[in-house]
């Protein structure tokens, strides 16, 4: 039996599924979010040299790495609607970048609050810190360029192209960034083993697969919106049952 | 119609763009009065404390000449595209990327190349020594043409646009934070007595890479605006 591929790559199927699969990522990423939160702040011990503060980063660490694979994602999924022409694609670009925005503004806002005690400001231009704020700037000028074109066509394409020209771009500002200054401590996880209690581990990687699971969520159903804000004038979107009641 | 070599047709927009621009002395210069008034508002806003402003002075330089070439960047384009020429261009058989790249040209001629002119006069008000001066000229002669050029895809896309300008400097500002970073950091290097090879280089790097690509994109951008 061949398989269609491409099944799911057309709106009108793709709402129908989006549906099916939101009710599983919503509760699977409210219970792992609980579980992870639960380990990090109870079970975990405290860090021999920051104490209590450092439990932040069970929230800080995730969504740092989110709102950078994110954009990335976002970026693919806008190329392919440019090179393909695939409405799909484009749209689930735009669902993604509200989304990476908010990780790359909370992964900010946690940083600022782990700061304080730990170098004893809110805020320092190091290169990570100011990387992210970059990458916070980008997520903003994607979306903005989208919302200031009527045209939701015209708007898909440009705001490709300037997301494609932003990833390009990502590694030379993090590297030019990187050599600007350098405060921000190494990355503990690293493939050759790692430095952390195993509880500590435990808990980031749960949390990290919540907030997978939670951008997930919430994509799909801002994708849903889109779909039907974009297809209303079609028969299909009247016909379905909750456009009906 | 006598077919033209690629870099006759350069020459050829390069030229156009240059009378058009000389037609309308007052948009140059309004861009270059924009540099100099931002670059003598800081000493007012920090204090007079020389040895401040001589630290300050290429952080000052750069960026008021980054604001000022987007200032300049939402007229890239849109007379062009106001009169219809652009669309003729869409359609014209030459390249359109060869095209793009000779407003680019005339863009940095116009609105790049007189702040780097005027800098020696203003790195004087801010006691800069002659080496740092002749280094941050260096610097923005390598750095202002990619302003222009990366510039150029964020005017191509916000062709148009309500409230575009803003709009350009919110998309492009991000992009242009290395050119900033390597600018300023060769002055300094200079200023402590390292070498300044490797942050010009970059620039040099950066340069032939925008140079190879932005026309393009800037090309595709257009297509998508004009569609």
């Amino acid at each position: 039996m061949a398989i269609n591929w491409f099944k799911y790559s057309a709106p009108t199927t793709f709402y129908g599924l989006a549906g099916k699969l939101i009710p599983w990522f919503a509760v699977s990423a409210a219970v792992l979010c609980i579980v992870g939160l639960y380990i990090g702040f109870v079970v975990a011990p405290a860090d021999a040299q920051q104490g209590e503060f450092y439990r932040i980063i069970f929230i800080h660490v995730p969504s740092s790495i989110l709102s950078m694979f994110l954009y990335l994602i976002m970026a693919a999924y806008a190329a392919m609607g440019l090179i393909f022409n695939t409405r799909l694609s484009s749209m689930m670009a735009s669902a993604i970048a509200p989304t990476g925005a908010l990780f790359a503004f909370i992964s900010l806002w946690t940083g600022a609050l782990w700061g304080k005690p730990m170098w004893g400001a809110w805020w320092v231009w190091d290169a990570r810190l100011t990387s992210e704020l970059i990458l916070l700037f980008l997520y903003l000028g994607f979306i903005s360029l989208h919302a200031s074109i009527d045209d939701p066509r015209r708007a898909d394409r440009a705001a490709a192209l300037l997301a494609i020209v932003g990833s390009v771009n990502v590694p030379i500002i993090y590297f030019s960034v990187q050599w600007w200054n350098t405060l921000h401590q190494g990355s503990t996880i690293k493939f050759t083993g790692t430095s952390m209690h195993i509880a500590m581990q435990q808990a980031m990687f749960t949390m990290l697969v919540a907030c997978w699971l939670y951008a997930i969520t919430v994509t799909l159903m801002r994708v849903r919106s889109i779909i039907l804000e974009r297809e209303r004038h079609t028969k299909w979107i009247t016909e379905l049952a909750e456009v009906k009641a | 119609m006598k077919k033209l070599s690629l870099f006759a047709l350069l020459v050829l927009v390069v030229r156009r763009d240059l009378v058009l621009a000389m037609r309308r002395r007052a948009d140059v210069l309004t861009t270059l009065i924009f540099f100099v008034m931002v670059v003598s508002l800081f000493p007012l806003g920090v204090g007079p404390e020389m040895d401040m402003l001589r630290k300050m002075a290429p952080g000052v330089l750069w960026v008021a000449a980054l604001l000022a070439s987007m200032l300049s960047l939402g007229r890239l384009f849109s007379a062009d595209y106001l009169d219809g020429t652009l669309e003729q261009m869409l359609l014209a058989p030459q390249s359109l990327s060869v095209l793009v790249l000779g407003k680019m040209v005339s863009h940095w001629m116009v609105s790049g190349l007189p702040l780097v002119l005027m800098t020696p006069v203003l790195g004087l008000q801010f006691d800069m020594s002659m080496q740092a001066i002749a280094v941050l000229i260096l610097g923005l002669l390598l750095g202002t043409p990619i302003l222009s050029m990366v510039g150029a895809i964020g005017a191509a896309l916000t062709l148009g646009l309500r409230g575009g300008g803003v709009l350009l400097s919110l998309l492009v500002l991000p992009l242009c934070i290395p050119v900033l970073i390597f600018g300023t950091g060769a002055v300094e290097a200079v200023t402590s007595g390292l070498s300044v090879s490797s942050h010009l280089s970059l620039m040099g790097a950066l340069l032939v890479l925008a140079l190879a690509f932005t026309p393009w994109v800037t090309a595709q951008a257009l297509r998508i605006s004009m569609e």
